[in-house]
Parts: structure tokens; sequence; C-alpha cells
């Protein structure tokens, strides 16, 4: 199971990509796997506001919807538009599938995520 | 609790495919394999197969085997001939449902019942209850089954038996030997495509000699979007102990000119229908799922989504509304915070392919 270096993981099995006060939020390969093939996204709304783990969003299999819940608290000022048509490039390359963008109202969070050796660790 | 799920006999074929496996009903069966939709694909356009050895067998047998089915049975099998399947379901007194079935003639005196894994132990209970003909109940579960489904599924399991299985019609059976083993098959199924549903006390050379034929299994996710697409019903989803037969559009198995229990509360409920199972294709984005509720414009809830999937770019559903609504009418399905726009559309969302 690939976990990409360099990126925070949150115990929702989320990666979180950050540049500067700008955090891009996925779905980790893991989290892929559990939930089988991706069929749906639905997007977070442009300039929404949402607190660490609020519910910002949904991921449906096949199977079953799954909630994205935010991995920080911030602003959405970015969403990832070509899920809507091709959530299916989830399930090829997770880590290249940012869901959305948030504009970070408090840094001091990312302490609390895991680097990608923690993140081996909690999903063994 | 892991340990104490109970594995079919063909439990170590499914980890040795690398299958995903899952608690069912408190069997430990595969979800999937190869993944949903490209199982789903396989049986629509090969053969796929599917370990149903969950499933619930009962045999009957008794001078008054065909007065007790009669009684418990909604279907009428007084014109069955020896070897005939039939489905139908089993009510309550207030026409809601125990559980629906396959009903085998083996002759006059004997019959074998299919029934649901789940409702397995309350169906004994009901079936032993409502014994007022001194039938001999017998439970012989532990049989394993193999359904083989599909396009290509004739052809393959010809290569595995002598007897010639265009013999088998539509809802027929045999007593056959496949690859040497006693076995019932009939032409009977759960995707809406032709195929065969094969019971024996060893199916595990049957289940490898399938796949080496071509057969690719198939998971419980591929098996609930296939019956799905055939608008097939599941216990627990478009019939249950709150839904009536009549209701969910299943009348064609109801034959309200014989007795047995539920009759009275169906002819009233016939009379008075206020609801119906259809189809429903949203409009806008999201996929409709079991549960989540109907409106109408004006925000009342009117019904509820009994599956839903997104098959093939489409989001369709079976849902439960007030009869009123007709093809073409507009509604809206609450999928969390959002009303999503929807049509109601026919439930053929597929044409079955049986051989009849």
């Amino acid at each position: 199971m690939e976990i990409k270096e360099g990126l925070l993981y949150s115990t929702d099995h989320e990666w979180i990509q950050v540049e500067g006060n700008i955090a891009a939020v996925g779905i980790t390969a893991f989290a892929q796997e559990q939930l089988g093939e991706i069929v749906f996204v639905e997007l977070p709304t442009i300039d929404e506001e949402v607190k660490q783990e609020d519910t910002f969003g949904t991921v449906e299999s096949v199977k079953a919807a799954s909630d994205i819940i935010a991995p920080v608290s911030g602003k959405i000022i970015e969403v990832n538009e070509t899920l809507e048509d091709s959530p299916e490039i989830m399930n090829d390359n997770p880590y290249g599938a940012w869901i959305a963008k948030i504009e970070l109202s408090d840094a001091g969070q990312l302490d609390g995520l895991m680097d990608a050796a923690a993140y081996a660790e909690f999903i063994k | 609790m892991a340990n104490e799920m109970i594995k079919t006999t063909l439990f170590e074929k499914h980890v040795g495919l690398n299958a995903k496996m899952v608690d069912f009903g408190g069997f430990n069966l595969p979800i999937q394999y190869a993944g949903i939709t490209e199982e789903h694909h396989q049986v629509r356009t090969n053969a796929g197969i599917f370990d149903v050895s969950h499933m619930g067998e009962v045999i009957i047998e008794g001078e008054r085997a065909i007065d007790y089915i009669q009684h418990i049975f909604t279907n009428d099998i007084s014109a069955m001939k020896e070897f005939q399947v039939m489905y139908g379901l089993m009510c309550y007194k207030n026409g809601t449902v125990v559980d629906d079935l396959l009903v085998y003639k083996y002759n006059d005196n004997k019959f074998l019942l299919v029934v649901n894994a789940s409702n397995k132990e309350k169906d004994f209970e009901w079936l032993k209850q409502n014994n007022k003909f001194n039938v001999a109940i017998k439970d012989i579960s532990k049989i394993s089954e193999i359904a083989i489904q599909g396009p290509n599924a004739e052809n393959i399991l010809q290569q595995m038996t002598d007897y010639d299985l265009t013999k088998i019609e539509f809802f027929n059976f045999q007593e056959i030997k496949v690859l040497g083993e006693d076995c019932i098959v009939s032409r009977t199924g759960y995707t809406g495509e032709d195929g065969f549903e094969v019971y024996s006390q060893n199916v595990l050379n049957i289940w490898d000699k399938f796949i080496e034929l071509g057969a690719s299994p198939i998971g419980l996710g591929a098996r609930d979007t296939l019956r799905f697409e055939a608008a097939l019903p599941l216990y627990g989803n478009e019939i249950s102990d709150q839904i009536n037969p009549i209701e969910a559009n299943l009348g064609i198995f109801v034959k309200l000119d014989k007795d047995f229990i539920g009759r009275d509360s169906l002819v009233k409920i016939k009379e008075n229908r206020k609801l119906k199972s259809v189809g429903i294709e949203l409009i806008d984005k999201g996929i409709p799922r079991h549960g989540y509720k109907v409106l109408n414009e004006n925000d009342q809830v009117i019904g509820e989504i009994t599956t839903g999937y997104k098959l093939k770019e489409a989001a369709i559903a079976l849902a439960l509304i007030p009869v009123k609504y007709k093809i073409g009418d507009t509604l809206y399905v609450q999928i969390r915070n959002k009303k999503i726009k929807a049509s109601v559309v026919s439930r053929k969302f597929m044409n079955k392919n049986y051989k009849k």
C-alpha cells in the first residue's frame, strides 16, 4: 500500500500537502482500498469555512457513502472539479487527486497530524 | 467477532482469490474479488459464479405437503408439475413479509424451500409454528450452493455434465451429476441473466472447474447491483416485515383467489393500495441510497429509496412512493443536507436475458 513521503496524514485516512498557508487534502490509498471503487465525489463549496473534524464532502464507492472529514480548520479556497466528472482518478492515483484546498486558520493544527512513518504504523 | 463467523466450504477458495471478506448475516463471505463494476460486467457479458452456500434449504415432506405450502405461500402451487420451481413469499397475518423464497417440487409429497440466509432461523420457526398439516420439516442448509449466471453459463456448465441442460427449462430443476457429484441443478438465479443454481454436498471441484472454463468469481457487492438492475427484490430493502408484496409490485406472485396466511389483509391492501415501487433516476448529481427520503416539491416526505446505485453513469434507484406518481413526474431525494432533483422512470433498468 502506497504511503507517500513528504505528506501529512490524518486518523481519518486523508493526506494533506502543505504549501505556505494552504493545505491540499485528498484520501489515502488505504482509504481508497477500504472503500472500493470510487464512483462519486461530493465536493465542498468554495469560500465555505470548515472546522477541523467537520464533514466537508463525501466520497462514494459503488457500495457506500463515506464522509470526508476536514483535517484542519480554515476556508475552502479551491475544489478539484475534475473529480465531479472523473471520480475514477481517485482509484488510479489517490495521491494525485486532491479534493479541496484549505487556507489554514490555525497552522498549529498541523502538529497534530502524522507523517508518513507514523501513518504507516497507524494502519498496521 | 470474526472468529465466530460461519465459513462456507468455499472459504479457502475466496481467500486464495484475494477476495475482500465481510460478515454477511453471520457468514464470512466475499464482497468483491476484482471489483464490483468489473464483476457486474462479467456476469452481463460472459459468466460469473457466486458462493451462495449461506442460503437456507428446507425439505418439506408429508401427505399434506401441498396443503401446507398453499397455507404459508402467497403463490399458487396447485398446478405445479414435478421438477418445477416457483417464486413467492411467506407473509404475516397483516400482509407484510416473513421472507421471499423458491419452492422446488419433487412430487406431491416432497418439496424443497430455499430461503434467505439472514431470515433462516426466523423462517424455520415460522414454518414449524404454522405446521397444521403434520408435515416433516427438515433443515438441510449445510448443503453448499453455487450460482452460475450469464450468457455463457449454460455453455460452461454443459462441459461438466452428461445431462442435456437444454432439457431444464426456466424455473425447472433436475437431480443430475456434475463432475461426478450428485447435484440439484435449477435454471434460476438472481441477476436477470440466464443461468443455474447448483446445490451439492461437494462443490470444491465444481468451483475450480467453473473458473478454469472461464467464469469469474462474483462477490456480494455485484450480486446486489445485478439483482437491483434486474429490479429483483431484496428482503430488508424492497420487502420486509414493514412492506407488503402488493405495494412492492410483487402482486403477480400473490394469488388472492386461494387461501394463505396474510391473504385477507392483502385483499384489503389491494383494494386501498397506497404505495408502489417505482424506478427513480437523479437529474442532479448524487447517489440515491437505501433509506434516503423521497420528497415532493413542498419538501414533504412521500417515500423512501429501497435500493440505489450509480450504474453506468446513471444514478438510479427503486423507491416506495404513493401510487399517484407516474413515469416522468419530478420528485426529490434528500441526500445529506441537499434536495436532489429526480424523475420517476420505469423499473425496467435492463432487458432480462432469460432463456424461456
